[in-house]
């Protein structure tokens, strides 16, 4: 176990009599954002999907930052249950473009509680207008420890067992992968159909590429509007079901020691901003946690693109 | 090995993450004919788009509807009132009030995104209508107005 003064950065030598020199980039990012819903009242809406582990097409409206959320606890067998977290603050830079930075962290009961990395993201628009299937390309950097637990994706030959070794142990090791996925998309008649075929490439340690897929479909409860702006309208939820597994990897793709899951999926988008998200999740095989249940709650700040360039100076 | 990646990378996404702020914001010179190009985009519309025609058009409560989902998705871009706004052209101008709701309802669904217009299929075609209703309806509005004048 480290202490504080041990990990100090001698580049920091005033923050050292602080004590508080350990904060890493991603931490006093972190702080920063968490700043912004002080900073940058929302003002309209949010319509969000309600997938935690799927991707449909839509990007985040240009110039507004999505803070969310999420959190997912899991049963583990010969192991201690856990609870993982993880914020995400995902950015519309343009209509076809948008970033987001994740930070993660787990609980794992009878253990520890630790952040356990961050992940950056970015997702293209590949067509410029809407088709019957449209692919995006997604484009992720993760560093994280091998104690990160938030399974946002399941890939390669992830099993429940990597879950029940002591935090203390998994934290030791780190990942740096890329994660390549293909989003497929297509919406019709109020039904989204979603497709992920995703690929990993862990970026040392020259360990082979992994595969994994994740697919869902969903429909809002009511497909008009109703003209009272309302919080319990049927309008306002979005339904549906998602499952998510993994391929293995280049040398043993296949479904054999793989774990995947069937998980129901439902949003509440309220006219304040804010969306819930609740998603009881089953494990489908023996490789497979029995129970997830995963929840989320995010808020759209619209325009924060423009009120940020304001402040230095900028746009209108 | 860790910090060697871990900086570059996050250095990279704040960099990533500014160029993004940048370029959500459009250029005040360029800003009549920006609006120009995006109205362009409605001629665009394939003549069966067009043709469409707006399936609630007799709906009683297709305006008010669409009222509130302009003031939801729509308002932030394009004003409170439709007259344009920070991103987003004015709807009351000419240029859309002349089109079809066929093709209103094309370029909704179709978004300009290449111009800074989001894709707004994720709306249910029922909604998109009642939008649609809601942008026709802001000619009457404005008649009425002159008339007083």
């Amino acid at each position: 176990m480290h202490s504080y003064t041990e990990n100090v950065s001698p580049r920091c030598p005033r923050l050292r009599r602080w004590g508080r020199c350990n904060l890493g980039i991603p931490t006093v990012i972190a702080i920063l954002l968490a700043l912004i819903p002080v900073l940058f009242p929302p003002r309209s809406a949010a319509q969000e999907s309600p997938y935690f582990v799927t991707y449909d097409h839509y990007l985040e409206e240009p110039g507004s930052l999505e803070v969310e959320y999420f959190s997912s606890f899991a049963t583990q067998r010969d192991g201690n249950d856990f609870v993982s977290h993880w914020l995400e603050f995902e950015y519309g830079a343009t209509a076809w473009w948008t970033t987001e930075l994740y930070l993660d962290g787990q609980t794992t009961f009878n253990d520890s509680t630790i952040f356990t990395g961050f992940r950056l993201e970015n997702r293209f628009r590949l067509l410029k207008s809407e088709h019957v299937i449209n692919p995006v390309l997604y484009v992720e950097y993760e560093q994280i420890s091998e104690a990160d637990k938030i399974m946002k994706e399941i890939e390669g030959h992830d099993v429940e067992a990597d879950h029940a070794v002591p935090n203390a142990t998994l934290r030791q090791g780190h990942n740096h992968e890329l994660e390549l996925k293909l989003l497929l998309s297509s919406t019709h008649n109020g039904w989204n159909f979603a497709v992920n075929p995703l690929a990993t490439k862990p970026l040392t340690g020259g360990e082979p590429w992994e595969f994994g897929y994740a697919m869902g479909v969903s429909r809002p409860l009511a497909l008009k509007a109703s003209a009272q702006r309302c919080s319990l309208c049927l309008e306002n939820f979005v339904a549906g079901v998602e499952m998510y597994g993994g391929l293995g990897d280049r040398p043993s793709f296949g479904l054999h020691d793989t774990s995947h899951y069937l998980a129901p999926v439902l949003a509440w988008n309220l006219p304040s901003s804010w969306t819930l998200r609740l998603s009881p999740g089953f494990g489908l095989n023996d490789n497979s946690h029995q129970f997830l249940l995963r929840w989320g709650l995010s808020r759209e700040f619209s325009g924060f693109g423009s009120t940020l360039a304001r402040l230095f100076g900028g746009g209108r | 090995m860790r910090s060697h990646v871990t900086k570059p990378a996050t250095l990279l996404w704040l960099a990533v993450f500014a160029m993004g702020i940048a370029m959500a914001q459009s250029n005040d010179s360029s800003r009549a004919k920006f609006e120009k190009s995006v109205y362009a985009e409605l001629g665009k519309a394939p003549a069966k788009a067009v043709s469409r025609p707006n399936p609630l058009e007799s709906d009683p409560e297709a305006v008010a509807a669409g009222a509130k989902l302009f003031e939801l998705h729509c308002a932030e871009c394009h004003g409170a009132n439709a007259d344009g706004g920070k991103k987003g052209p004015s709807l009351r101008a000419g240029e859309v009030q002349q089109v079809t709701p066929g093709a209103l309802f094309w370029v909704l669904t179709n978004g300009v995104v290449r111009k800074g217009m989001p894709v707004w299929s994720r709306l249910p075609e029922p909604q998109r209508w009642q939008l649609v209703s809601y942008i026709k309806s802001l000619s009457a509005t404005e008649k009425a107005a002159t008339g007083q004048q």
